[in-house]
């Protein structure tokens, strides 16, 4: 069966990664859970993904709610629709694109170093060195980066989602000619907890999953310089991609009827 | 088997070892005893699986088949809190001395303490620099940060950290490899004299001959997966073995074939 052996192969290798991926998690969150977590290494890894992260995101928020605002207006005017602008900008702001590009963003700017940095030390050995002096890899540099990918990434979209939606405003007072107040008014009317609350659950999926294949790429690097090229490139690649999946089926738990 | 055996337990026994890599067969029944307070050096060629015999005692690499006992203790298929326990006992200098990047030099040499045992910082800060300054180091190398040390040093304080929870055992992965033939001795020196200040149990890979027959008491020699040879370090040079005798005197030709083409 010359076709079907390389479909078989394919799918025994994607599921044995699947498999793998799966303990790694397990194991990874089950040291999550269980003390001693190491406060000193949490919070440096909260200052990198959380502080170092804010111009990144901020400038992707600030741009994207402008040009929300200006394609909103140029689509809407059409049709004499002008005053939904508000209306559109906060919804897709809070429910989707905040927590989508921020997402991406540090995807590309966290995971990429983490899979750099501990595949680096996975090929200098750093990580058996580790291990031989009696100190769990996974607690002591993996736990922390998922706490933090975890409890950081919700804080990160909400700043997003305050710029974002100041982006919007800016370039529909200054350029659009809208009126401050009712613009201000209609964001608020329009903002509901539920848009606010899914993308800051997003968020939270997604700094888990940034961290997580960050450590697990990183961790399973082989073979010197190209080896954490390629799990850097893998990290990134496999992040974005789980971001843009998960937050379809997240959206669809929180909003589909 | 290394001969000579004064106690009835060794420190570490290993027995029928196998260890594959996909369709790579590295060891293939290995026995190693190593008793209490010996040093003993595993000689052999590059990819022979020197250091996989020291990875699969150390719980890092999971053997096959076969037993390896740490006083008397299976550890294979040992995890956990149990591992953790038998690490303990291990120090272990690394080829490249795998000094932790994010961490000074003295962070470094007191992770054992402070991370495996629970002491406090300061209390650890100062056996890390009494460590140091047994391997020839001043404090203020302690505030350096591992990219800033020459290689010597860096080897230097990867055994400050073996040594500094003062371990049962002692690993030593290819100590002179990289070093100029003075630095090489230096650390040679050092481990002598390490070894026999903590009363530690030895075993050292290595392929370098001159740093061999400075540390060890036993030499054994790994050869396609086995250990083809073991005595005292006073028997290599008349024993009759054609294979140790091409590798204590280099040879290109002799019953070790190395798989080159011709150009």
């Amino acid at each position: 069966m010359p076709i079907l052996q390389p479909l078989g192969r394919a799918l025994l290798i994607f599921l044995a990664a699947t498999g793998r991926l799966t303990l790694f998690a397990a194991n990874a969150v089950s040291h999550c859970l269980r003390p001693p977590l190491y406060p000193r290494l949490i919070g440096r890894q909260m200052i990198e993904i959380g502080y170092y992260s804010l111009p990144v995101v901020g400038l992707t928020a600030i741009f994207t709610g402008m040009v929300l605002a200006l394609q909103s207006y140029t689509g809407f005017a059409r049709f004499s629709a002008e005053s939904a602008i508000p209306n559109v900008v906060i919804v897709s702001i809070t429910r989707e694109l905040g927590p989508v590009l921020a997402g991406l963003m540090v995807a590309g700017r966290v995971g990429a170093a983490m899979a750099a940095e501990i595949g680096t030390m996975r090929v200098t050995e750093q990580i058996d060195a580790l291990d031989t002096l009696a100190t769990n890899p996974f607690k002591y540099l993996i736990a922390p980066r998922l706490i933090a990918g975890l409890t950081m990434l919700p804080l990160l979209v909400l700043v997003a989602d305050v710029i974002g939606v100041f982006g919007g405003y800016v370039v529909s007072i200054y350029k659009l000619g809208f009126n401050p107040a009712t613009y201000m008014k209609n964001t608020l009317d329009f903002m509901e907890a539920q848009d606010v609350i899914s993308g800051l659950v997003k968020a939270s999926v997604f700094g888990f999953l940034i961290t997580l294949m960050g450590c697990y790429h990183g961790y399973r690097s082989r073979g010197g310089a190209q080896g954490v090229g390629a799990a850097t490139t893998n990290a990134v690649v496999s992040a974005s991609i789980l971001i843009l999946c998960s937050n379809y089926f997240i959206t669809e738990l929180f909003f589909a009827k | 088997m290394t001969a000579a055996q004064s106690d009835s337990v060794p420190k570490i026994r290993v027995r029928n070892l196998h260890k594959s890599f996909g369709d790579k067969h590295v060891l293939k029944g290995l026995d190693l005893d190593v008793g209490a307070g010996e040093s003993v050096v595993v000689i052999g060629g590059s990819g022979t699986g020197k250091s996989v015999l020291l990875k699969c005692i150390l719980g890092l690499l999971v053997p096959e088949e076969g037993s390896i006992e740490v006083d008397g203790e299976e550890v294979v298929g040992m995890s956990g809190q149990d591992l953790e326990r038998i690490r303990r006992k291990f120090g272990m200098l690394f080829q490249n001395a795998a000094l932790f990047d994010s961490l000074s030099v003295w962070e470094n040499v007191a992770f054992g303490l402070t991370q495996g045992e629970g002491m406090a910082r300061a209390e650890a800060k100062e056996i890390a620099l009494a460590k140091l300054a047994a391997v020839g180091l001043g404090p203020e190398v302690g505030q350096l940060w591992p990219a800033e040390l020459s290689g010597g040093m860096r080897k230097r304080v990867g055994l400050a950290r073996a040594i500094a929870t003062e371990p049962e055992i002692i690993f030593f992965d290819e100590p002179t490899t990289g070093l100029d033939p003075i630095m090489g001795d230096v650390i040679n020196d050092l481990i002598v004299a390490c070894v026999h200040e903590l009363g530690a149990t030895a075993l050292s890979i290595t392929h370098d001959m001159a740093s061999a027959r400075k540390i060890a008491n036993h030499i054994a020699m790994l050869f396609d997966g086995k250990i083809i040879w073991a005595g005292p370090v006073s028997e290599i040079d008349s024993c009759d073995n054609p294979y140790v005798d091409q590798f204590i005197h280099g040879r290109a030709e002799g019953p070790i074939q190395m798989e080159v083409r011709a150009l």
